[in-house]
């Protein structure tokens, strides 16, 4: 038996040639001192191909149709076999896909791997990374509850900002002048056609380039990158002491993604794919949509930025940012690559981690949204008081005031805390700053009667 | 590579030449109603259409109240997508004012607090005066009006595209 396998399996290889193709691929020899920290490149790969795996899954229940996709992913997740299972998969796949690749691409940073000659990995990376973000959004969207028609819209209005072809971008990413029939079929088509095919083409030539370069040796701070030299001594470095790719670097890629992916599986177990909200009817108002995680920071950033260039931010931020990106090994494409040696490439990329993690954090509390489901104060908040005061609690309430401020731990957090905003404010000062209002609130003394304004303010000066 | 030195030049620079125009004509042929396909939105424009929002007699004089409608020339597998909503506020006895109900931030659905005659957008912190203008937040303009006229007792409303604030507003 073993050995009629065996000769199937020669008759194969001889006709076909796949360890001719392959074994000088797996054994190609790496530079040694390869760790843990060339691990991220191919669990993102491994991710990726998760995702197809699970998406194919996926698309033999999902209908791409703007009235039955929402029915069809209530049947995934509620009826059909393990669907909750498989779609818990695709979305934390699709997350740990996100974080792989940033991580990969701060460490290929850090380290400097984009100098002579790979500066074309740094271009096909940044042009992978900006297909995966695009991935996540539509992939989103396609959930089509009530967060994927408004984040359609939330799109388009950004596209809007391009100028001059601006709304000719939004009709054409919403599929006409409104949503509809044409909005989720074009959004499926790119998250399923288009942008993946983009996705393999750019990735096998990031691969290519990893054979036809090689892997970026570990740095080390004093042996600068010379363009002149760097290939005669990268090649000899690797005559002398190069080991094969298989299976001596090879094992870490595969601990790490095994670890990874068992991660992934097990959390979507546990912790299930998003729920699904409302119906996609964008005529229900009342609802308030939020981006997944990985998006929240570009959330909190159009919350966060101030509203006069905030249309200009808009086109021109991720126009600049793209450009430094591309730019980046043209601009340095010699030298030092030991983190040692460049320590603003150190503080930058620690800079950018904390602006992106504090985003990420106030994207989560979204602290600029009125907490809408914050009604009413406790009575206890006014048992005791005259009133005056009584009056004044309810218009605090009714006037939209208790949305935006707390008052004990009720209330928004997009205003200050005015839990004891009698004993910091007197009554005149209350009485212009809720008369002229600030950028961040409405000015009410067009909301409010005179006698309304008396027992609000009366109100808050009970707060000692 | 070896060029077989009794074959001229000029065959093989004819040869490179005619292949590759060749290939471009089906290229070429093909890529117009892909291309079709794929700027439909814009080349096929809408009519947009009058459509009976609220009776008369269901809004007061002063209140602002939610209107839904479907939108102009609904494909058959819409769905609820064809749905929209606006806010119709009536002004005076005979004054009628539609807002769109999306923000002019970044275009989520505003909604009317009665109490505090506000609207409020959920995303980002925008608010508007019942009048449509901007009380607070991120919003760079108003609140887009859509057109409005009062027909044998029927208020109707004109459909149109959601409105795309653009980097000059």
């Amino acid at each position: 038996m073993k050995k009629t396998l065996k000769r199937i399996w020669q008759w194969i290889d001889d006709r076909s040639g796949l360890s001719e193709m392959l074994h000088p691929l797996l054994q190609h020899k790496v530079p040694r001192g390869l760790k843990w920290n060339y691990v991220f490149g191919s669990a993102t790969l491994f991710c990726f191909i998760l995702q197809i795996v699970t998406g194919s899954a996926l698309a033999l229940m999902y209908q791409p149709s703007s009235d039955k996709a929402f029915a069809s992913l209530q049947y995934i997740t509620q009826q059909a076999v393990l669907g909750r299972w498989l779609r818990g998969i695709h979305y934390f796949g699709a997350s740990a896909m996100m974080l792989l690749a940033g991580i990969h691409m701060l460490r290929v940073y850090l380290t400097a791997a984009y100098k002579y000659p790979r500066e074309m990995s740094w271009v096909s990376g940044i042009i992978l990374l900006l297909l995966t973000t695009v991935m996540g959004f539509t992939g989103q969207l396609l959930r089509w509850d009530d967060n994927g028609v408004w984040s359609a819209v939330v799109a388009a209005e950004q596209m809007g900002r391009v100028p001059l072809i601006g709304p000719s971008l939004a009709r054409l990413l919403m599929g006409g002048d409104t949503l509809g029939g044409h909005t989720l079929s074009r959004f499926y088509t790119y998250h399923v056609f288009m942008v993946p095919g983009l996705l393999i083409l750019f990735l096998g030539f990031h691969l290519w380039l990893v054979v036809r370069n090689g892997i970026s040796e570990p740095p080390k701070a004093g042996r600068p990158v010379d363009p002149k030299t760097y290939r005669t001594w990268y090649r000899n470095a690797l005559r002398s002491e190069g080991i094969a790719f298989w299976p001596y670097v090879a094992w870490r890629d595969v601990v790490f993604s095994v670890a990874v992916l068992l991660l992934v599986v097990l959390l979507a177990a546990v912790a299930g794919p998003p729920p699904l909200r409302k119906p996609p009817d964008p005529s229900i108002v009342y609802t308030q949509p939020q981006p997944d995680w990985y998006l929240l920071w570009i959330y909190a950033l159009f919350a966060l930025m101030p509203p006069e260039v905030e249309s200009y931010a808009m086109f021109f931020g991720p126009l600049i940012a793209l450009f430094l990106l591309f730019a980046l090994p043209f601009l340095s494409n010699k030298g030092e690559r030991s983190p040692l040696k460049r320590p603003w490439a150190v503080a930058g990329s620690i800079a950018v981690i904390v602006l992106i993690g504090a985003l990420l954090l106030a994207g989560s509390r979204a602290g600029w949204s009125p907490a809408f489901k914050q009604r009413t104060l406790p009575p206890a908040v006014a048992a005791s008081a005259g009133p005056d005061v009584k009056a004044g609690k309810v218009l605090f309430e009714q006037k939209g005031c208790l949305y935006c401020h707390r008052i004990g731990d009720k209330g928004g957090i997009v205003g200050p805390d005015l839990t004891h905003a009698g004993s910091r404010l007197s009554t005149t000062e209350m009485h212009i700053r809720i008369l002229n209002g600030s950028t961040g609130m409405p000015a009410y003394g067009r909301l409010l009667r005179h006698r309304e304004m008396q027992q609000l303010i009366a109100f808050l000066q009970s707060r000692q | 590579m070896m060029i077989p030195n009794n074959i001229p030049e000029s065959r093989r620079s004819f040869l490179v030449k005619l292949s590759l125009w060749l290939a471009a004509i089906p290229a070429a042929l093909v890529s117009v109603p892909v291309l079709g396909a794929l700027l439909a939105p814009l080349l096929r424009r809408s009519e947009q259409q009058w459509r009976k929002v609220a009776r008369l007699s269901d809004i007061p004089v002063g209140a602002t109240k939610l209107i839904t409608f479907i939108n102009a020339d609904p494909l058959p597998w819409a769905g609820t997508t064809a749905r929209s909503a606006a806010w119709l506020r009536r002004e005076q006895e005979d004054l009628f004012i539609a807002f769109s109900a999306n923000c002019t931030h970044l275009g989520c659905p505003v909604r009317w607090e009665e109490k505090a005659g506000l609207f409020m957008c959920p995303c980002h912190g925008g608010v508007f005066y019942g009048d449509g203008s901007v009380a607070a937040g991120p919003p760079p303009k108003s609140l887009v009006r859509y057109q409005v006229r009062v027909k044998r007792g029927t208020v109707e409303m004109k459909t149109a595209p959601v409105p795309i604030t653009e980097i000059q507003d």
